[in-house]
């Protein structure tokens, strides 16, 4: 039943925000039911920590503690974009234009919801691709000349992954063929040792391929800067934060299944394409010109981080992928609230023409380095912690040569942005054309950025005892 | 039913071969007119086989999907097409292609050995009658994502992809032709959400850049071209 009000809080935001009740409507009814949608899969997620089952329709809609992590990541992300949303979309004059955006908004977030709480793959498949879809029009929604552009090579190359990826659930159903367990994630780990490698095999290495390219992985991931550095910042919020890890998760779901298996090689995969990932977009951070786009780089190093920890196999590593995941959304999503207020002060993406932020704006300057810092992975903040616990678990489990490259790869990272970053923030500020009064921002987005910030700095100081308790059924999750 | 087996087989091969067929017609059609008319076809060849299948192999959730993929396929997409994409796009004669014909059908007919090849990999089709469908799909997959990287034009690009999804299809059907009904419903109307989204985008592509020569959108680039 939980589950089930999760799914109707945003189609219901849906349906009123696409009515014409007047402009604070729409985002009033988001709000409301994001915040709502944040109480009940916390709740949920507790349920889960505690060793509960939490069942909408046994065999199609339950949660495990690997879904119920990126259910509670969906919620957040899509609570504090809505609330950034508020002061960031309210420039937008046209007021049918503002409804579509709301109601598509929701459509957005219901999608990404349903996906961890689906435990039947070709549904999971149906759920990923309507996110896709609604994705579409968020993407789109500046209505540039660049943002069509962006919208479009974001669908042709994520709807076409989709279309590859859908052989791959097709072959992955002719699993429960060779046995007697239900097409579920649960019943295909338990099937996997009777069922020959080669069907094992093709679908994971066609989902590999097709949703690699909606998670951004190298060499499909060409759309993903583009689309991610000219939808508004809270959509981008939302691409890179959760929409890129909700199809991470489902390539994820498909190793425990292979390596149950137990005659293919599956982590070497994703520890190569991984890696591949990450190195690519490490050294593609060094030379971006665009503020957003260093951000939306930074998310292909991230997924690649995180397939490679999963890759490494082991309690540890698999504990360390799932603290990621977690660190990377509330992280990569305060990234590109700082980057939106950024955009608000100064109305320009190039990084070379932004000087002294820290003067013109303290508050847009203090987010900004303070995410940059954050994302690259310094300590004592949260992805700094999980970047460390993989590091360290792939020592102890002697992947000297991956975890040597890994950690190149991060440090180049890490210096790629700081130095973008610092060249933004810092130094003698242009004087401004005309004496235009500073920009006052939304009161919208400064509380944003607080609230976002907030788990950030928690996390790097404090881990709650049952968030513990998640992250370790969803490392369970990732094993078996 | 044994005597009928062949023939069904036999029919089935034909809807096979006018599945591959059509899907070369799509990378060799000049016209834009040609290109929804030979996805027409290649979709009434993949609900004949999904309705040959379901008789053949006994699974009566089959003839409801084809019925299904055929309301959607043949006659709402591009009945959808033609509504949300402005009529001067369909009355231009001539596409534009990065690679020229003869080139295209030489690289088209290396990736259909290619996908005899990797049919290999796959897993066989579940009934006797279905052998073929599994390298033929696996063509029209590859040949549906070369039409997407040679194409220019926004809507034979969503052709493209849709051939890609035709292609997973048709193999598909054969592999498991036992999915869930829920599942095989889905996936035509995530097809009909795609050309209405698709289709409304090349229209706002157009307003906003003059254009639906996507493979000319290029100001999103590295190194900051913008």
């Amino acid at each position: 039943m939980t589950l089930f009000v999760i799914l109707a809080l945003p189609l219901v935001a849906a349906l009123v925000s696409s009515l014409p009740l007047g402009r604070r409507v729409a985002p009033a009814t988001t709000l409301l039911a994001a915040v709502g949608a944040v109480l009940i899969s916390g709740r949920a997620a507790l349920t889960v920590a505690a060793g509960a089952q939490v069942v909408g329709v046994a065999g199609w809609i339950e949660l495990d503690g690997l879904g119920a992590l990126i259910l509670l990541l969906v919620a957040v992300v899509g609570m504090t974009a809505a609330l950034f949303s508020w002061g960031y979309v309210a420039r937008e004059k046209d007021s049918r234009h503002l409804r579509r955006y709301y109601s598509n908004y929701n459509l957005f977030v219901f999608a990404m919801l349903a996906v961890p709480m689906l435990v039947e793959p070709a549904l999971v498949w149906t759920a990923v691709e309507l996110t896709t879809i609604f994705g579409i029009y968020l993407v789109a929604f500046d209505n540039t000349p660049e943002a069509v552009e962006a919208a479009w090579k974001y669908s042709i190359l994520t709807i076409m992954g989709g279309a590859m990826a859908l052989l791959g659930f097709i072959v992955l159903f002719r699993a429960t063929r060779f046995g007697d367990a239900p097409f579920t994630w649960r019943g295909l780990v338990t099937l996997a040792p009777k069922v020959s490698s080669g069907v094992l095999e093709s679908a994971f290495l066609l989902i590999l391929v097709g949703f690699g390219a909606k998670a951004g992985l190298v060499p499909l991931h060409t759309w993903l800067p583009d689309a991610h550095s000219q939808a508004p910042s809270p959509v981008c919020a939302l691409l890179s934060g959760v929409k890129t890890t909700v199809v991470l998760y489902v390539i994820l779901r498909m190793l425990p299944i292979l390596n149950a298996s137990g005659r293919i090689d599956v982590d070497r995969w994703a520890i190569v394409v991984g890696l591949i990932s990450v190195g690519i977009a490490a050294f593609l951070i060094l030379q971006v010109t665009d503020y957003k786009r260093l951000f939306a780089f930074s998310t292909v190093e991230h997924m690649g981080i995180i397939l490679t920890a999963a890759g490494l196999g082991g309690a540890a590593a698999h504990y360390g992928a799932v603290y990621q995941i977690l660190n990377h959304s509330l992280t990569k999503s305060f990234c590109f609230f700082a980057a939106g207020t950024t955009m608000l002060t100064v109305d320009t993406r190039q990084i070379a023409d932004v000087r002294g932020l820290i003067r013109t704006s303290p508050v847009a300057g203090t987010a900004l380095l303070f995410g940059g810092i954050a994302i690259a992975g310094a300590p004592p903040l949260a992805v700094f912690l999980s970047e460390f616990s993989i590091l360290r678990s792939g020592i102890a489990g002697q992947h000297y040569v991956a975890i040597g490259l890994l950690a190149a790869f991060i440090v180049v990272a890490f210096f790629g942005i700081l130095h973008h970053l610092n060249r933004m923030t810092f130094g003698q500020a242009e004087p401004v054309p005309g004496d235009a009064a500073p920009v006052k921002l939304p009161l919208s987005s400064v509380l944003t950025l607080i609230i976002a910030a907030a788990p950030i700095v928690i996390l790097g100081v404090y881990m709650p005892p049952p968030l513990h308790r998640l992250l370790q059924m969803a490392a369970e999750g990732l094993a078996r | 039913m044994d005597t009928l087996m062949p023939v069904l087989a036999s029919l089935n091969g034909l809807a096979a071969g006018v599945f591959l067929l059509s899907a070369f017609g799509l990378l060799a059609t000049r016209q834009m007119q040609g290109c929804v008319r030979f996805f027409r076809l290649q979709s009434l060849a993949l609900v004949a086989s999904i309705f040959l299948i379901a008789i053949g192999m006994r699974v009566p959730d089959l003839i409801a999907v084809a019925l299904l993929d055929f309301t959607i396929k043949p006659l709402l997409i591009p009945w959808l097409l033609r509504r949300y994409v402005r009529e001067e796009l369909f009355r231009r004669r001539e596409i534009d292609q990065v690679l020229n014909i003869p080139s295209s059908l030489l690289v088209a007919l290396a990736l259909t050995i290619t996908a005899y090849f990797l049919a290999v990999i796959l897993p066989p089709a579940a009934g006797s009658m279905g052998n073929i469908n599994v390298p033929v799909g696996l063509a029209g997959l590859l040949l549906g994502a070369f039409t997407l990287a040679v194409r220019r034009e926004a809507v034979p690009q969503l052709i493209g992809i849709f051939a890609i999804e035709n292609g997973s299809l048709f193999a598909g059907i054969a592999i498991a032709p036992r999915l869930p009904l829920v599942a095989e419903m889905a996936f035509p109307f995530d097809m009909l959400i795609i050309a209405l989204v698709i289709g409304i985008l090349t229209r706002i592509t157009q307003e906003r850049v003059g254009t639906t020569e996507v493979g000319a959108l290029r100001s999103l680039r590295e190194g900051g071209a913008e």
